[in-house]
């Protein structure tokens, strides 16, 4: 469950907390060395998003991720267990798997032709006296899996710490809003095809923070809030129990979450008068199935609520005008790789996965009327710490003496922060 | 409205099927009214009803946006909207606006029927701005029609043949 704010010793000197305000330093968006210590603090620590279970339908599936920095086949294999394997030969290394997916009994590399079955094992057969009798023995050539792989809720992780906490427990009070998002469908969810994949010349963190920064819209967004107005032709139906209050959440272990009303239309469930008479019904139906199976509270919580969901480190989940399943990753102290997809109900109607789409491309992603101006303004700040010598502090204290933060103000990135400041420090 | 008439097929071409060169002339007034910003002029090239989209990288040319993700999926209302929106200063992406060349090669006619055409294309963009060029490059599908007054384009596809949206991030220009 959500906790409240809590302040934490500082661990490295670039998060500084203080009586009156919350400051970041600008050097941890432009440091190589600390990029190595988030690469080793982080990266090599935490559970990492790797995929959705929908990717992976039927035994024999496999997907290619790059995942902290590692290239990964994700997989399932004959009997239908989930893999992870680093997409590296174990005879000289080549990727053994070069499409982006597909379905495959076996693996087999390129190079020289050694072939895996898709559960890891080695599968060459060769002439007698060409390898030692007892060649393998110890698993040498076969595959080598990720340490940890784990799934909740449809979310699969890894971690390449093989002795980390369970998914479960790292998740803390992010599982109840990883669940949030998988009630949306009684049949379960999928990702949609295509991926949106594209970089952003600024810190990974500032994506982080960007994500769920509920005080930006306004400014930052102001010509999409403008087509909003003319778009939904009239007020949205909002659920007037729930209040009008956007609040921000403490997930724990620096996951954190923003989440209130919104203005704009929700597939699952707020209808706006664009969709017409035909489209209420069709909404309220949708509704009435959430109520039936979930219950009032959380079918209201579904329908009428926006999330935007930071697991900690890189893994956004934002539930808004559609939902939206993002992560992303430092290649360069100021540089990092994007991929975004979209999450939607298995089986969803066309004219609905339809509206879903046209929603998820009105605001989100590199064509989109909002995201772009995200792009400029995190590539702008990332260009302006060139002043940090002078001009070398962010700030992060907006809200910071209220006991129940606002989704406009900074707590959510407090906590991320807190977390970040704890997880660097032991690595340094 | 700006008219189009400097369109080199545009007012008072005699009928028939336009020759690759009209097609090609066409191409390139688009190119160039989009260099030149003037998207008001744009957007006249379109008919009333027209699409324009960008599918994501590796997409199949026959990508359909209602059961796909896209970069861009604009009806005509959206599409309106976007060129309402890149002349404002609100659209941080394109204040101050980049710089663009929108190159075209490689045109061909490859169906006709009755007074509409499929054209495809080859294009090379480039973009600059904040000191950093990009280059989107691809091809082009334009489904237009043939009017007394000129031609129209009823569809815009717009395929990206790199392998991602990778450095640039954003395709906040026409591409």
């Amino acid at each position: 469950m959500a906790t409240a704010f809590e302040k934490h010793p500082t661990g490295t000197g670039w998060v500084v907390e203080d009586h009156d305000s919350f400051r970041v330093a600008r050097t941890t968006f432009t440091d190589q060395d600390v990029l190595e210590r988030e690469r080793g603090g982080i990266f090599d620590r935490c559970w990492l998003y790797i995929g959705h279970e929908s990717e992976l339908p039927n035994p024999n599936d496999f997907v290619r991720r790059s995942v902290g920095g590692r290239d990964l086949i994700f997989n399932r294999d004959r009997k239908g267990d989930y893999h992870a394997f680093f997409n590296s030969c174990p005879h000289r290394g080549a990727a053994v798997v070069r499409e982006d997916k597909g379905s495959s009994i076996s693996f087999k590399c390129f190079y020289h032709g050694w072939s895996f079955n898709n559960n890891g094992a080695f599968a060459t057969r060769f002439a007698a006296g060409t390898y030692p009798d007892d060649f393998n023995k110890d698993g040498c050539a076969n595959l080598v899996s990720v340490p940890r792989l784990a799934g909740y809720a449809g979310f699969w992780f890894v971690n390449f710490d093989a002795n980390a906490e369970s998914l479960e427990d790292y998740l803390a009070g992010a599982k109840d809003f990883l669940q949030v998002v998988a009630d949306h469908a009684a049949d379960g969810m999928e990702i949609v095809g295509g991926i949106q994949e594209y970089s952003v010349r600024a810190n990974w963190k500032l994506l982080v923070e960007n994500s769920f920064d509920g005080y930006h819209a306004h400014e930052t967004h102001s010509t999409y809030l403008e087509y909003l107005v003319d778009a939904i032709g009239g007020p949205a139906e909002l659920f007037p129990s729930r209040g009008n209050i956007s609040r921000a959440y403490d997930l724990g272990n620096g996951h954190a979450v923003i989440e209130g009303p919104a203005p704009w239309g929700r597939p699952v469930a707020q209808w706006i008068p664009a969709w017409g008479e035909d489209g209420r019904e069709e909404i309220a139906a949708i509704y009435a199935e959430l109520e039936k199976r979930l219950g009032k509270e959380r079918a209201e919580q579904v329908a009428y609520g926006n999330r935007n969901l930071l697991i900690f480190p890189n893994l956004v989940i934002n539930d808004i005008m559609a939902i939206t399943v993002r992560t992303f990753y430092p290649e360069q102290p100021d540089y990092m790789n994007v991929n975004s997809w979209a999450l939607a109900p298995k089986g969803e109607a066309r004219h609905f996965r339809k509206r879903r789409l046209d929603n998820f491309l009105e605001f989100l992603g590199p064509g989109g009327f909002a995201t772009p101006d995200d792009v400029e303004a995190l590539e702008s700040c990332q260009r302006s710490y060139r002043n940090r010598a002078a001009a070398g502090w962010n700030d992060i204290s907006r809200g910071m003496l209220r006991d129940e933060p606002l989704a406009d103000d900074e707590a959510q990135m407090r906590a991320f922060w807190r977390e970040w400041d704890r997880r660097v420090a032991k690595a340094g | 409205m700006a008219t189009i008439e400097h369109a080199g097929v545009s007012a008072g071409r005699q009928g028939g099927t336009p020759t690759r060169s009209e097609i090609e002339d066409f191409l390139y007034l688009e190119a160039q009214l989009l260099d030149e910003w003037k998207l008001d002029e744009w957007l006249a090239l379109f008919a009333e009803g027209a699409t324009y989209d960008v599918p994501t990288t590796r997409a199949d040319d026959d990508a359909d946006s209602a059961d796909q993700l896209f970069l861009v999926a604009d009806d005509y209302a959206r599409l309106q909207h976007r060129v309402r929106r890149l002349k404002k200063p609100g659209a941080h992406s394109e204040w101050p606006r980049s710089r663009t060349a929108h190159s075209i090669s490689n045109v061909r006619i490859v169906e006709a029927e009755g007074d509409e055409l499929l054209i495809r294309s080859v294009f090379v963009t480039y973009r600059a701005k904040n000191d950093v060029t990009d280059c989107y490059f691809g091809h082009h599908f334009h489904r237009i029609r043939v009017q007394a007054d000129g031609l129209r384009i009823l569809s815009k596809r717009s395929m990206l043949d790199m392998s991602s949206l990778r450095p640039h991030g954003r395709v906040s220009i026409i591409v």
